[in-house]
């Protein structure tokens, strides 16, 4: 496969979309997007579109899932069949059957599910338009969703690729990258608590590539951090504005 | 699915893990006694079963010719299936595959799909039109904990078992011929996985041990000790040093079982 397409990257070290190694693609962050969620945010990650609503601490669907002595977290990635190249199926693909998992188990941590007893949370992800990465984006936004909706939580989780393209690790693939390169490792990783909640790899890695890629992914991993905190004060910051000027009136 | 053990007797497991201790004798990097029977399925193209403890799994392997992949014309395609049948465990239920069997076919999928175990070119029979197609159907029997290596070992074993169809082409038709070949290989990937405790790294958990490990990580690792696929899963947490601890080991139980299995 390798012959056939053009190089990754090129002698200086920037990669086909012009970005260096351990560069970001442009990222925009937006809290309470969905009138009808009790938190939503979306996200655009390079050309990554995806939307999250989250609903609850409500009635757990079916009933037999229901805890008695805590809050069950549900999620459910799905990618809208235009957001790929060759048109994708709406019916849940093993793929995202798999994806919801580890998204879930990724967003657990940060929750305190004994807080709610009897209750669920549901956690939809849409993946409007895919280009590599839309785990870590989806988590990203997810997370943002669930404090949007208000309930406690540890810590954001924030979720970013790295990976090997070439002979370098590189930071955030896209979808080019994706297929032709050498490695994926999507890292989630809640950065007050020093914790890794999603971690997971395809391609081959040496043991020192690996503990490259991983201290790579948690560094774009704390720079988008940043960004998320941000999005949340913006959405108050205009919340504030509103109802002074209806003070005003 | 709610627990199948008390409370109590999670604490038990638990507080004896900190000792550095398990309930069935164990350090916490031992791996149970494993054994493996090939050729189990006489109707099978390959097959193998493995007993991991108590747990006990059986793959089948069917080869039949089928289409490539548009992007990979010249490779022959592999597909990973696994059922928790009911008669494995009291908490399995019958029904389409739910996420855990999906997460275990699909972890044992990328370990052999990223180290390129299958060597797929060699199963090409006309490029863009025909291929053999593997099809590795991972059945589990008997759980008692840690599926997922029992399951890649299992599924290695069966394929490294694999026999076969020789063919001709006559007119473009495909025409088996008498006797078989043994299923191209490249590569033995070994998987190991870690269940993390407090602060503690376990290998190998049992089934009563995994209700009580925080989280999960699983690597396949090749001959040359190069990492080919990570999951990480349930609902807790690695730190980064963790991690690396984590590598370690599962690079050390990945060559301690080659050594065992002479791969």
């Amino acid at each position: 496969m390798s012959e056939k397409h053009e190089k990754l990257i090129d002698k200086k070290g920037i990669r086909l979309d012009g970005r260096k190694a351990d560069e970001l693609r442009s990222l925009k962050l937006e809290v309470g997007v969905l009138p009808n969620a009790d938190g939503s945010a979306y996200v655009e990650h390079g050309k990554n579109k995806i939307l999250v609503g989250v609903f609850g601490p409500r009635e757990v669907h079916p009933k037999h899932l229901m805890k008695a002595d805590r809050m069950v977290l549900k999620c459910r990635y799905h990618m809208a069949p235009f957001s790929v190249p060759e048109r994708k199926s709406p019916a849940p693909s093993r793929r995202e059957v798999e994806l919801s998992k580890v998204i879930r188990e990724s967003l657990e941590p940060a929750l305190f599910p004994e807080l709610y007893p009897r209750t669920g949370i549901d956690v939809y992800v849409e993946v409007l338009q895919a280009d590599g990465g839309t785990r870590c984006a989806a988590i990203t936004a997810a997370a943002l969703a669930l404090a949007d909706s208000g309930i406690p939580m540890r810590d954001l989780v924030v979720a970013c690729a790295a990976g090997k393209v070439e002979d370098t690790v590189v930071l955030d693939l896209y979808d080019a990258e994706d297929k032709l390169g050498a490695a994926d490792v999507p890292v989630a990783y809640m950065p007050n608590l020093n914790a890794v909640t999603l971690l997971q790899m395809d391609g081959q890695l040496s043991p020192e590539e690996f503990e490259k890629a991983l201290n790579m992914a948690m560094e774009g991993c704390k720079k988008i951090y940043a960004l998320q905190k941000e999005a949340l004060k913006n959405k108050y910051m205009t919340t504030k504005v509103e109802t002074k000027e209806e003070t005003e009136e | 699915m709610s627990s199948p053990i008390t409370k109590v007797r999670q604490r038990q497991i638990a507080q004896t893990m900190e000792t550095g201790k398990r309930m069935d004798g164990r350090t916490l990097t031992d791996y149970r006694e494993f054994t493996i029977e090939q050729g189990v399925i006489e109707k099978a193209e390959g097959s193998a079963r493995v007993f991991l403890g108590k747990t006990q799994i059986l793959v089948g392997i069917k080869v039949e010719t089928g289409e490539p992949f548009p992007d990979t014309p010249n490779e022959g395609v592999m597909t990973v299936n696994a059922e928790l049948v009911p008669l494995a465990s009291p908490t399995y239920e019958t029904g389409p595959p739910d996420e855990t069997s999906i997460e275990l076919a699909r972890i044992v999928d990328r370990g052999i799909r990223e180290s390129k175990a299958i060597d797929t070119e060699k199963l090409c029979i006309e490029p863009g039109k025909k291929v053999f197609v593997v099809f590795v159907d991972i059945y589990v029997l008997n759980y008692d904990g840690n599926l997922i290596d029992a399951a890649a070992l299992a599924a290695m074993s069966a394929l490294m078992n694999t026999k076969m169809p020789n063919y001709e082409i006559k007119d473009g038709e495909l025409k088996l011929k008498q006797g078989y070949t043994q299923l191209p290989m490249k590569s033995h990937p070994v998987t190991v996985t870690i269940g993390k405790i407090g602060e503690k790294l376990i290998v190998d958990a049992a089934m009563e041990e995994e209700q009580v490990i925080d989280a999960r990580l699983t690597m396949a690792i090749n001959e040359e000790g190069n990492i080919c696929a990570i999951q990480k899963g349930l609902s807790g947490y690695f730190t980064p040093q963790q991690l690396i601890e984590a590598s370690k080991l599962a690079r050390e139980k990945a060559d301690e079982q080659r050594k065992k299995l002479k791969w």
